[in-house]
């Protein structure tokens, strides 16, 4: 097996260094907001999870695509690195809006578009780890998967849309239930700074994560050969 | 009428057919026998256009798979071990679906025709979900041939039959064998396919391991000639 | 068994087999044999199409318990509750639909014909479709009468037609796949109902808004996004349908 290569290595120390970075100017770089109190702080990560957790699907799509054009199971590999990194981080978008709207709002739920959008996006990836559990064949499993990310990825906007749609007869009867509009609060330059570098860092952070996850699934692979080998 | 050269077909990380090359001349009748998971099943099925091929060059009626598979399609019959057929339907509407597919002309004229060569006829109106195995497997040769075939293809049709059902299926493919149709059988049964084939081919892991006419082999023996393929293949 | 001479079907003496004529008459030939075969089956078996009004039936008696609907609030959940209803009835017809081709192999018989792939997924997703309006013919009406309710609007119809057609665009699409794996009937509904929120989402609404009356440019919006959802999802299953199907 290749060792880590020298770049990967790199990047996991700056990873590391600039997440502590993060850790530190959320906690005591950013100002306290006037009206949420601590609380508010959750906004950093919140936001910054969504980002990734939408871009982990976004790589998932498009790396099926190639797949299906080329037919180099390598691609789905990656595709499913996506989709898992991509659960994890719109996991953590979920649960931490829930965690920033109890207090503010005194519930654990707001149907929020982009929140609601959020967890349907979960699902679909849930369904799409369930579809691929219960294909024996590695190329129907890349393909059904190929397929199934991109429809998933293409209806997210949509049901957005839809749910915006649907909300103007249904309005939240708690609270705002948008936690970055107008009334919502609004940003100082130095919340920006924070907000920015902290966007950045889980990108940074995503990317060392799906390169790692790719590497695993290369072993993983590697090893499904050797045992094919040995089994002949 | 069908040319497979170096034929390779994986599946993910497992390679079944390992550049297999195969020749069948018109009118020929190719008894193909193997043991099981040698690749005989996936090999029939890549020649029925099912299946396509990881690697190498498959002509049948000089026409290339996967590229021109449609004009393949329309000259290939195929009987599977499923009899391919809806239970809900009669003889005759099965028969006319599948003539619709194929494009078929004179269509009513030829269905009977159809049900008349493979014994079915009486049968005509009544539920293929009524069939026994055995007519449903002379019925779903009636759908193969429909649309007038150069090739026909068969994966073990012996398969559940009794000693009755088989000797009528030995009758119909004796008359579709007289008519000059290229034929590729699949079967484990090798007495029958003794009597019918014009020449045995052995698959095994994934090659020809053996190619004989039949005067060739009726000397030794079909289950010699089988098993020396194996031993020397192995 | 007699045996007959049946030059008719010697290929030596006849030409090859019968042109495939024009591409696009043999196009609709095959959708047309394809959709008639399974009205035709349905027609004697009628096991689906039962099993899809029974359900159907009994979906919205539980609701009338669930729910307590009173003649006041009726009137506002009506649309929700006739597509939760056809959604749930619609996963059992598209799961039978599929499995019906898989359990004798049809499928098999479906794809060695010399037909455009694309011609084997619109014949079975306009066959699914139709089964769905039948359902949705009967339960209208039943609908109608246990509520005092008048579902005779044109509006609704059409947004029913609307929504019917993106649901079994992608259900087709999504069955074809179920039907391949192990966990297959439970997997469809787990696979289909995250991707049609938009298609109920604007339904339900576009519904309502029919019903209730409401201003042509209220509407629009949902019924836009839904034709939109229509369009964009025909697209992607006609694209997406060989890689379903494919060896």
């Amino acid at each position: 097996m290749p060792p880590k290569p020298q770049a990967l290595k790199i990047l996991d120390i700056v990873t590391l260094i600039l997440f502590l970075i993060a850790v530190w100017m959320v906690f005591f770089y950013a100002p306290l907001e006037a009206v949420m109190g601590q609380v508010q702080r959750v906004f950093y990560f919140h936001v910054a999870a969504g980002w990734v957790g939408f871009l982990g699907f976004l790589l998932a799509a498009i790396f099926g695509g190639i797949y299906l054009r080329t037919g180099d199971l390598k691609w789905d590999r990656r595709s499913l690195a996506g989709v898992e990194l991509g659960l994890v981080f719109s996991f953590i978008n979920i649960v931490s809006g829930s965690i920033w709207a109890r207090p503010i709002w005194n519930t654990w739920w707001t149907w929020d578009p982009r929140l609601v959008t959020a967890t349907i996006m979960e699902l679909v990836y849930a369904a799409y780890l369930m579809l691929r559990q219960g294909i024996e064949n590695p190329v129907r499993r890349a393909r059904f998967g190929a397929v199934y990310a991109i429809l998933g990825f293409v209806s997210v906007p949509i049901s957005f849309l839809s749910i915006r749609i649907w909300r103007t007869i249904h309005p939240v009867v708690i609270g705002s239930g948008d936690p970055e509009a107008v009334g919502g609060f609004n940003m100082t330059p130095t919340m920006k700074v924070v907000f920015f570098f902290s966007l950045f860092v889980f990108t940074v952070l995503f990317f060392d994560l799906l390169w790692n996850r790719i590497r695993l699934g290369e072993f993983q692979h590697k090893i499904e050969q050797l045992k094919m080998k040995v089994m002949m | 009428m069908i040319s497979v050269r170096k034929l390779i077909k994986r599946f993910g990380p497992k390679t079944v057919l390992r550049g297999l090359n195969f020749e069948v001349a018109r009118g020929e009748f190719v008894g193909l026998l193997g043991p099981n998971g040698a690749g005989k099943t996936t090999f029939l099925r890549v020649l029925s256009s099912l299946s396509s091929p990881t690697l190498g060059e498959v002509r049948i009626s000089g026409f290339q798979l996967p590229g021109q598979a449609a004009a393949v399609r329309r000259r290939l019959g195929v009987v599977l071990h499923q009899p391919l057929l809806y239970g809900d339907l009669t003889a005759e509407e099965n028969l006319r679906f599948y003539g619709r597919m194929y494009g078929v002309a004179d269509l009513e004229a030829r269905i009977s025709a159809v049900l008349e060569l493979v014994g079915l006829s009486k049968r005509r109106r009544d539920l293929v979900r009524t069939f026994s195995r055995g007519m449903q497997q002379r019925l779903s040769i009636g759908r193969a041939v429909i649309h007038q075939p150069d090739v026909l293809l068969f994966d073990e049709p012996y398969t559940g039959l009794d000693q009755d059902a088989a000797a009528m299926l030995d009758d119909v493919l004796r008359q579709i064998a007289a008519q000059g149709h290229t034929i590729v059988m699949t079967s484990h049964d090798l007495a029958r396919i003794a009597d019918l084939a014009s020449r045995f081919d052995v698959i095994s892991r994934g090659v020809i391991a053996a190619s004989a006419p039949r005067e060739a082999v009726e000397s030794r023996g079909l289950l010699a000639f089988y098993r020396e393929a194996i031993r020397n293949g192995k | 068994m007699e045996s007959k001479p049946v030059d008719a079907l010697n290929p030596a003496k006849i030409p090859a087999a019968a042109a495939p004529g024009r591409p696009v008459a043999s196009y609709f030939r095959t959708l047309g044999a394809i959709v008639w075969k399974d009205l035709a089956a349905e027609l004697r078996s009628r096991e689906l199409l039962s099993a899809m009004l029974v359900f159907a039936l009994l979906v919205i008696l539980i609701f009338n318990f669930a729910l307590q609907l009173d003649a006041r609030t009726r009137a506002s959940v009506t649309s929700g509750v006739l597509w939760v209803t056809f959604i749930f009835a619609g996963t059992l017809g598209l799961n039978r639909s599929m499995a019906i081709e898989k359990d004798r192999g049809c499928l098999d018989g479906l794809l060695l014909a010399p037909v455009d792939r694309s011609a084997i997924y619109f014949g079975k997703t306009i066959g699914n479709l139709i089964f769905m309006f039948i359902i949705e013919a009967i339960v209208l009406p039943v609908y109608s009468l246990l509520y005092n309710v008048n579902l005779f609007n044109p509006g609704l119809l059409i947004v029913i037609v609307l929504g019917s057609v993106g649901y079994v665009v992608v259900g087709t699409l999504l069955s074809a796949m179920a039907v391949q794996t192990r966990t297959r009937d439970v997997l469809l509904p787990i696979l289909l109902f995250p991707l049609v929120i938009p298609v109920i989402l604007t339904a339900v609404k576009a519904s309502s808004g029919f019903l209730q009356a409401v201003e042509m440019t209220e509407i629009w919006p949902s019924l836009n996004l839904l034709i939109a959802y229509d369009v964009i999802f025909i697209a992607l299953a006609f694209m997406f349908f060989d890689y379903v199907v494919e060896e």
